[in-house]
């Protein structure tokens, strides 16, 4: 049984393997940091927080500062899907983010019928019938 | 030799031991904040009465119209408040009614109120119902009211007032009711009353233990009157503490009429029960999450008088019904510096976050986060100290209410039902302008500005978040009515709530935009803005699942000049527009800058612009995953830039038509897949190559690094590491002898060799 951990990620219980959702590419062993088994990229953060105002006339322009802000992405190397974004301080080591008891996975998932799509409450749909919003 | 008290202790005899302990007891020096009831957030045991009632047979339709009743009640006196309330923050929305149980529990509140004011209120009701109801010369009667403000009692910050009534029936307390508003205005050594360049908690105001304000349903004009003389605003603190006094006197009057037609014994239940089936709900979504850890963390960028990096570390851990959150190894406090936070404020915002974003279908009451345990360093910045300044905690306290939200996601994300869409985060900085001086009525005042209100939402897993929708601690909120505002302030916004394009959290889906707020001031007599927000140099709100953070924020100002002479000489020269404005720099003999987002308080003259955005949200999933047609959608509506459009999202398109090219934009994304695996490095190569084994030196770093139990603070030579259990408060520098001592380096060094 596959059991869907993220947007992304999977959780394979019979190969105990993390997996990613867009290919089937299995990443990393699941009792372990599933970002071992991912590409990373140390993206300069101004790259995609742009400089709004002209930096030869002023030091804020609403674009970070690289010394006090880093921006990694996580990468499926089959398929290039950013699995992971982590704003961070240069340097600081990645974090283990998702570390679970697949026993205990596995012994909850025993009884519970495969994982389905979400019936999710309050979805867009639904939304636009009620009342009225400013995405249009 | 003297004795220990040990020794002084086991030598007395138990009769001595009493008049001892009779002694102590009523000699107390000071009821200062009680750790027995502070550091406790959980729901207490049952009464007598409730264990006897729910134990009994409960008649489940009487109940059901009981809390009708009540809900119907608290948005009566929601509404009363709104319309009658005189304080900014009453009139949009930044209040709440609410009814506890007899011992203290929160059970109820307003649908639309702001959950975390009740959220803390049971702390002060608590400390009156074990202090004051007891002693000769306070008591508890019918008919008393207690005022309240000091986040050390439990408060969020000291802003925010509250009045707090027991209800009496026969003879005994059966139940509270409170009422609270974000007042702004309380004699701080800023106006506003969230004061920034506070240093002391001497510097914030008024600090208000619970006490008696009301005796009889009726104020007590001396002790008003001292409030009155007090703050800035006389006018704001009379009419307020009527308004909040009648808000609970109707309470208590729809209660009468509750127990009169289902009688005391419904209502008790009621009250017990709506709390613990929360309790026992709560427990049982959480065994439905997996097992396991899930660390995150966010960086603080300031203390809204320095740049620092300051770390809010927080690691969430579910085992069965369990969950614990760990917010060891954050930052120690300030000692000198206004954002350090209570953790009693902290668990309420944290359990705030849980009904806003995660379980918003439960009732809101305190039992929402009963279950969860909570670990936090004491003297940090998320646990402070009874000395330490907070009337700032809203720095830490408003990423409270996006971090839980992001950890959880991972644990929901599996889970077989969805109680809302996972939720990347709100916006969590409180951008707005605080405004003090005389107006043109010739009144003097403080407080702040309504755009608090208008953070941009969050993407969720099924949609783009809202604009400005809503702050990020409460969802019932409004902006304000700008014209209402100009009657009564002598400040003008100059452009009318422009999204700000191309700021905001990109993804597979995007986070909501704010707004770009510029204003000025005009036929006031002194006058003078602050804002309080950090994220200047370090986003603020982190996007989920590979979505992208919200961007950092500028202030924008145009001084020395009166922009109204501009208006009506060289209009064309005024841009509505932040950006055009600022780089065009068209006003002549203007002088422009772009600063952090924290300034002290700052006067102005009339006409000078002061310009700042509401923040964004941040995006959920990867940018080469979102629909093409949004992306044009986002074009349409001026939300983002061809580049953004081109670089970012990878979509190919006519500029002039915007038509679609969808087999180019294909071929574009899969280009960049490729790209990104191109340049990507393996983890551990990177990890090799880029982590290092401490903060970098010349960063002024304050939290845990990679191991939680080890805490940096500063930088360079004066950087001390504190071992966990070891923690204390940090002095800063006085940002002005920071910067004497660079310019006296400067002078010294232009200046060698000179003699």
């Amino acid at each position: 049984m596959k059991i869907p951990m993220t947007e992304y990620l999977a959780i394979d219980l019979d190969r105990e393997m993390w997996e990613c959702r867009c290919c089937g590419h299995l990443i990393q062993s699941a009792r372990e940091n599933y970002k071992k088994g991912l590409l990373v990229y140390d993206r300069n953060p101004r790259e995609i927080h742009k400089p709004l105002l002209d930096t030869t006339k002023y030091q804020r322009s609403f674009a970070p500062d690289p010394a006090w802000c880093a921006l990694l992405e996580y990468y499926c190397p089959s398929c290039g899907t950013m699995v992971e974004t982590e704003y961070t301080v240069p340097g600081h080591p990645p974090l283990h983010d998702m570390e679970f008891d697949i026993d205990a996975l596995r012994a909850q998932w025993k009884d519970r019928p495969a994982p389905a799509v979400r019936e999710i409450p309050d979805d867009d749909e639904r939304i636009k019938q009620l009342r009225h919003t400013h995405a249009h | 030799m003297g004795h220990t008290d040990k020794q002084m202790k086991d030598a007395l005899s138990a009769d001595e031991q009493a008049l001892l302990n009779t002694f102590l007891d009523e000699h107390s020096l000071f009821y200062g904040p009680d750790p027995a009831i502070m550091r406790d957030h959980t729901i207490g045991p049952r009464s007598a009465i409730e264990d006897e009632l729910l134990q009994g047979e409960l008649d489940p339709h009487a109940l059901n119209l009981v809390r009708g009743r009540l809900h119907a009640a608290l948005d009566e006196t929601y509404d009363m408040v709104e319309q009658m309330g005189t304080a900014p923050g009453a009139k949009w929305g930044d209040l709440v009614t609410a009814v506890y149980t007899a011992t203290g529990d929160l059970s109820s509140i307003s649908p639309k109120g702001v959950v975390v004011f009740s959220g803390v209120c049971h702390y002060p009701l608590k400390f009156i119902a074990k202090y004051w109801a007891k002693d000769p010369t306070v008591g508890l009667h019918d008919g008393d009211g207690f005022i309240h403000n000091d986040s050390r009692y439990g408060n969020i910050h000291n802003t925010d007032q509250s009045m707090i009534m027991p209800v009496f029936h026969e003879g005994e307390v059966i139940c509270w009711v409170s009422s609270t508003i974000h007042e702004g205005e309380n004699g701080a050594c800023e106006p506003g009353g969230m004061p920034a360049a506070a240093e002391s908690k001497w510097d914030e105001g008024l600090k208000m233990p619970p006490f008696r304000i009301v005796e009889n349903y009726q104020v007590r004009r001396d002790l008003l009157t001292f409030l009155q003389n007090s703050v800035r605003d006389p006018k704001l603190q009379y009419e307020d503490v009527k308004v909040k006094l009648h808000a609970c006197l109707r309470l208590i009057e729809r209660i009468r009429a509750v127990i009169a037609e289902y009688g005391k014994e419904n209502l008790i239940a009621c009250l017990r029960k709506n709390i613990e089936d929360v309790d026992i709900e709560v427990r049982r979504r959480i065994r439905e999450m997996p097992d396991g850890t899930v660390r995150t963390h966010a960086f603080i960028d300031g203390t809204l008088r320095e740049n620092v990096l300051i770390k809010y570390n927080l690691t969430v851990t579910v085992k069965g019904e369990r969950m614990i959150l760990d917010v060891r190894g954050s930052s120690p406090e300030f000692v000198n510096r206004s954002i350090n936070t209570t953790v009693a404020s902290l668990k309420t915002c944290i359990a705030t976050a849980y009904l806003l974003y995660i379980w918003p279908d439960l009732p809101h009451n305190m039992a929402c986060f009963s279950a969860v345990e909570v670990l936090s360093d004491e003297n940090s910045l998320l646990d402070s100290s009874f000395d330490a300044p907070n009337c700032m905690s809203l720095i830490p306290l408003f990423k409270s209410f996006t971090l839980p939200t992001i950890a959880l996601a991972k644990f929901m994300y599996s889970c077989p039902t969805r109680y809302t869409a996972i939720y990347s985060s709100h916006f969590n900085q409180p951008y707005t302008f605080i405004y003090g001086g005389v107006t043109q009525h010739g009144e003097v005042t403080g407080n702040f500005c309504a755009d608090i209100n208008g953070n941009g939402g969050g993407a969720r897993e099924n949609r783009d978040g809202e604009h400005a929708v809503s702050p990020c601690f409460g969802y019932m909120c409004d902006t304000g009515e700008q014209e209402l505002i100009e009657e009564e302030l002598p400040v003008l916004r100059l452009v009318a709530q422009h999204l700000t394009k191309d700021r905001v959290g990109f993804g597979k889906y995007r986070g909501g935009l704010g707004y770009e707020q510029l204003i000025t001031s005009r036929d006031a007599g002194f006058w003078g803005f602050m804002t309080g927000g950090t994220g200047s140099l370090h986003p603020s709100a982190y996007g989920l699942f590979g979505g992208y953070a919200s961007p950092v924020y500028t202030l924008c100002k145009i001084r020395e000049v009166n922009v109204f002479d501009t208006l009506k000489t060289d209009p064309r020269s005024f841009k509505f527009d932040l950006v055009e404005l600022m780089n065009e720099q068209a006003i002549p003999g203007a002088k422009y800058g772009a600063y952090d987002m924290g300034m002290t308080f700052e006067p102005v003259q009339e006409g000078e612009v002061y310009m700042i955005c509401q923040g964004a949200g941040a995006g959920y999933g990867d940018v080469l995953d979102r629909d093409p047609n949004l992306v044009i959608r986002d074009l349409e509506e001026d939300l983002i830039s061809h580049e953004t459009a081109r670089a970012l999202y990878h979509v190919v398109y006519d500029e002039d038509s915007l038509v679609l090219d969808v087999e180019a934009t294909r071929a574009a994304r899969a280009a960049e897949r490729e790209a990104r695996k191109r340049r990507g490095k393996p983890f551990d190569q990177f990890v090799a190559e880029w982590v290092r084994a401490e903060p970098p030196e010349d960063l002024p770093y304050y939290g845990s690094w990679d191991d939680p139990t080890r805490i940096y603070a500063g930088q360079g030579a004066g950087r001390v590491v504190m071992a966990r259990g070891a923690v204390t408060g940090v002095m800063m520098p006085n940002p002005k002898d920071v910067r004497i001592a660079e310019l006296e380096a400067q002078l010294a060094a232009a200046t060698a060799g000179r003699g």
